[in-house]
């Protein structure tokens, strides 16, 4: 089976300021790290690719720094990387990416056919959740979003069962291969690395694709002149209405109403959790 | 709660700005590069946040168990130590030929900073297996080399130091276990071991495949005292497979590192293999235990790391006061806004990052005294090294201790109630001051032997490293506290060369050398700040800053009561304590 993951270069979001009077993402000195939600659907890659046997390519566009996010997915196991880097890609919006990184799943496909296709969710600097989608098109691949488990897959007969979380419940789909994924954050937790791993990553000579190796002919689809998308102002909006919770849990006693407040405030801050936990001992003591 | 999260901003700070360059140079490193060495920091920090700091509460309460010779650790290390072998962490600075990753000897210590601090408990074995292998690795005989080596880098087997006896702590001359010869076969001569170890770590343990015991005892015609004591190796399980007669006899309860046993091992006619000469047992065991007094240094800095860094984080929460003097209404502030907290905060993390230079500096030198192509160098490095060990491993356990301490200090009454967690670095940190030789005998060595060793050139490689460091600032007075200390140094050598009793001030000088060169390594910190971002570097400045204000004074003070005559001390007569 081939796999290929596509993980992109984010600024790590914990160390993003915003501009207080400009509004604009302040960049400089924040340093880099592989987007999240992409390490969920690597790892996923990484079981598949124990259970059924293969080979993981991770696939990267950006700029040649980038390379380090790649070498991270080769120390965790990934068998091959690929960056994706031409100053023709600068400007890029998701229309433009997807198209380029369609082009160059495309070219890996040449080498050995590419089974299954993995995206993160969404980025952490982006947010669009579109890229996966975008690349799906393209390659006529089923898309399957949101995916929390991979129940089965069979290389043979070319099907794959997983979970997909919709509104209101779980939908057990089966489709046929190939198709792209997107994991669900929290679905898996991502492998420690072996220091063979490290030192492999580091000697990993990664394959650098112009737009050209990338099999990108018409290069009017990448970069800003393939970018239709427009930005036309920053600014950080003022909520206009509270958002209220409904608390509720099954036995509805005093102490799991209050854990499951807790819980709720410590999953969306998880800051708040350490906080939280020194904040509740004082009450042990005197 | 966070347990706790590598600083690796100022292990990287130390690494690239105060001790980098010095392996730069060192050929089997050259390949080495930043990004590598910055993966692997990573990695060794989200192994050991993830999977072994959440272990050390839990820990500490269940404690290890005793079942007939068995002895289960704490619930989770079993796993742990399973990650932590399948990640290749235990041969980390271990040589490839053994199957380690040959990273610099330094690096062993940036693990151990991270680890103890999580974990001490859990630091122990690991720590143990590694002062195994190099015992191992330098007097070993090819044939035991072959036989467990490679086992022992991995960490699929687990070692042992079995020194102490009941009557032989600090005094290893009166170790009584016996060893009498008992065939050959494919590793060399054999032997049969019978007697009682005790205070043994990692004894007996749940974690690995088989444990090999390094043994000290006495071969039957063996002289006496000191020469007459062999080093053997003694597995657990014998290369056949089959149980050998060493089994675990007790298990201590203990103060603190809850989760590492300390056994009882009753040799039991236990078969076991020569490692070295006969009778210099003592002699192949110090060259290894110069390394796991370093590493048990590491320790201390763990320790103070972790306290450093929850009293920052409780100080910043607890609500407490007004700001101000005497300022009675108002809105309540942090503790942190008082300044006689903020003294303890100063004192803590100074003494953390002060511990963390200087391991690393000297650590470092273990590896220019190992590499370096100038063979002079290599000498002055290895003189360096044998100088600064009793200091590291006395002073930097003493700044653990006293960090704990200062924790719960500024916890205040929280501090001393087990849920927060503040109390049991205390418990854990005071055995680094008593094992791997007290600190007391360490402060003697430092004295009675390293003051005489190369005639007396030993302690001008420090001064003159602390010569070099930038007196700028609030280290204007460094020049004078040098002078002094050199001053001292002269007058102990003196008084050793007449043939007098000086052990009785052996530590107050320690403490004056270990702030002199806490001292140069701050300077020079100081002046490498701007490296760091903005505000990181302010607060490195002023870390400096305090230190200086604080340190200085306490290192003049040191020196003064170790200069005097220790005859008019009170401290010549038993019948007068
Ligand atoms: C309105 C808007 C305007 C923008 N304008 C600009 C601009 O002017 N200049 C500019 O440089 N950028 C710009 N960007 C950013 C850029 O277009 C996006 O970051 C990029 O297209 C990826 O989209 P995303 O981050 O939303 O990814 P998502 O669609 O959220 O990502 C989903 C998944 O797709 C994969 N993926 C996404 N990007 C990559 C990649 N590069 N390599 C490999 N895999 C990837 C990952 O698996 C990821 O988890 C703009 C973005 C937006 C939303
Ligand atoms: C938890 C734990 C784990 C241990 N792990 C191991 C292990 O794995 N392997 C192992 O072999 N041992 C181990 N030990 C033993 C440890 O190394 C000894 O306890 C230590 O060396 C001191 O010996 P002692 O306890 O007999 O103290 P003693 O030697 O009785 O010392 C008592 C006091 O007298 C002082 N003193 C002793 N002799 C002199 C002297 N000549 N001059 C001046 N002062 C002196 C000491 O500094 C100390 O303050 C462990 C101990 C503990 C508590």
């Amino acid at each position: 089976m081939h796999i290929v993951v596509c993980i992109k270069q984010v600024p790590d979001s914990s160390q993003i300021r915003v501009h207080p009077v400009t509004n604009t993402i302040m960049r400089q000195g924040v340093p880099a790290v592989v987007n999240p939600y992409d390490l969920f659907s690597l790892e996923e890659a990484l079981r598949l690719k124990d259970r059924v046997g293969g080979r993981v390519t991770v696939l990267c566009m950006g700029p040649p720094q980038a390379e380090m996010a790649l070498r991270k997915a080769i120390s965790f196991g990934a068998d091959h990387a690929i960056l994706v880097t031409d100053r023709a890609f600068a400007g890029s919006d998701t229309l433009a990416t997807s198209f380029a990184l369609a082009s160059a799943v495309r070219q890996i496909g040449r080498d050995m056919a590419v089974d299954l296709v993995f995206c993160g969710k969404q980025t952490i600097d982006g947010d669009t959740a579109q890229v996966g989608p975008g690349i799906a098109k393209r390659l006529d691949l089923q898309l399957l979003t949101y995916v929390s488990q991979i129940d089965a897959v069979d290389p043979e007969r070319r099907e794959i069962v997983v979970r997909r979380r919709a509104e209101g419940g779980v939908q057990v789909l089966k489709t046929r291969l190939p198709c792209l994924i997107t994991m669900l954050e929290g679905s898996n937790e991502l492998r420690f690395a072996t220091q063979a791993g490290i030192f492999r990553a580091a000697r990993y000579p990664v394959q650098r694709w112009d737009s050209k190796a990338a099999g990108i002919e018409d290069p009017s689809r990448v970069g800003l002149k393939g970018s239709p998308t427009v930005v036309r102002k920053v600014f950080a909006p003022t909520p206009n209405t509270q958002r209220a919770d409904l608390i509720s849990c099954e036995s509805g006693t005093p102490e799991d109403l209050a854990a499951t407040l807790l819980a709720k405030l410590t999953t969306r801050n998880p800051e708040l959790a350490a906080l939280l936990g020194r904040a509740g001992m004082q009450e042990t003591g005197r | 709660m966070i347990d706790y999260q590598a600083p690796l901003t100022d292990m990287q700070f130390v690494l690239e700005h105060l001790v980098g360059e010095r392996l730069a140079g060192l050929a089997p490193f050259a390949a080495l590069d930043r990004e590598t060495i910055g993966a692997v920091l990573q990695e060794a920090a989200r192994l050991v946040e993830a999977e072994i700091a959440p272990l050390n509460a839990a820990g500490d309460r269940q404690g290890c168990r005793l079942q007939e010779t068995a002895v289960q650790t704490p619930a989770g290390f079993p796993a742990a130590y399973q990650a932590f072998v399948d990640g290749g962490w235990q041969g980390l600075s271990l040589p490839e030929v053994d199957g380690g990753q040959g990273l610099p000897y330094l690096y062993s210590h940036v693990l151990m900073d991270m680890l103890a601090a999580a974990n001490s408990a859990f630091s122990l074995y690991p720590m143990l297996t590694q002062s195994a292998c190099e015992a191992l690795r330098l007097h070993g005989s090819e044939a035991l080399r072959d036989r467990y080596l490679a086992t022992l880098t991995s960490g699929r087997f687990a070692g042992t130091m079995c020194l102490t006896e009941p009557q032989a702590g600090s005094d290893l001359s009166l170790i009584r276990t016996r060893a009498e010869p008992d065939g050959a076969d494919a590793a060399g001569p054999a032997y049969r071991l019978t007697g009682t170890k005790i205070f043994i770590t990692g004894g007996e343990q749940d974690l690995s495949e088989n444990i090999v015991h390094m043994v000290l005892a006495r071969l039957p015609d063996a002289p006496a005292g000191v020469e007459g004591i062999s080093l053997f190796l003694v597995p657990k399980l014998l290369p056949d497979g089959e149980r050998n007669a060493v089994y675990c006899r007790g298990l201590e309860q203990k103060m603190g590192i809850h989760g590492a046993s300390t056994c009882v091992m009753g040799f039991e006619g236990a078969r076991g293999w020569l490692v070295g000469e006969a009778n210099r047992g003592l002699r192949h065991m110090f060259t290894m235990m110069n390394l796991a007094r370093l590493a048990v240094g590491s320790q201390g800095l763990g320790i103070a790391e972790a306290a450093a860094q929850r009293a920052l984080g409780y100080a910043r929460e607890r609500l407490q006061g007004r700001p101000g003097k005497g300022q009675r209404t108002g809105e309540t502030v942090p503790i942190v806004a008082h300044a006689e907290v903020r003294r303890m905060l100063l004192r803590l993390r100074t003494g953390a990052e002060g511990a963390r230079m200087l391991a690393y500096d000297v650590a470092a030198e273990v590896d220019v005294a190992r590499h370096h192509a100038d063979p002079a160098r290599r000498e002055q490095a290895a003189g360096y090294v044998e100088l600064m060990t009793p200091i590291c491993k006395a002073g930097l356990t003493d700044i653990g201790l006293a960090n704990a301490s200062l924790a719960v200090q500024v916890y205040g009454g929280h501090g001393y109630i087990r849920d927060n967690g503040v109390e049991q670095l205390l418990r854990d940190a005071k055995i680094n001051c008593l094992y791997e030789g007290t600190n007391g005998i360490q402060a003697i060595d430092l004295v009675a032997r390293k003051l005489r060793l190369a005639d007396g050139a030993l302690p001008e490689i420090l001064f003159r490293r602390v010569a070099k460091a930038p007196a700028e600032g609030a280290f204007a007075p460094l020049p004078a506290l040098l002078a002094q200390a050199r001053e001292v140094t002269a007058r102990l050598q003196a008084r050793l060369a007449a043939g007098e009793d000086v052990t009785g001030l052996a530590y107050p000088y320690l403490e004056g050398m270990l702030r002199l060169a806490l001292a140069g390594q701050w300077a020079r910190a100081q002046q490498a700040a701007p490296a760091l971002a903005p505000a990181q570097a302010a607060r490195k400045q002023a870390a400096a800053v305090f230190f200086a204000r604080t340190e200085l004074a306490r290192a003049r003070a040191e020196f003064e009561i170790a200069a005097q005559d220790p005859a008019e001390c009170a401290l010549a007569d038993p019948a007068l304590v």
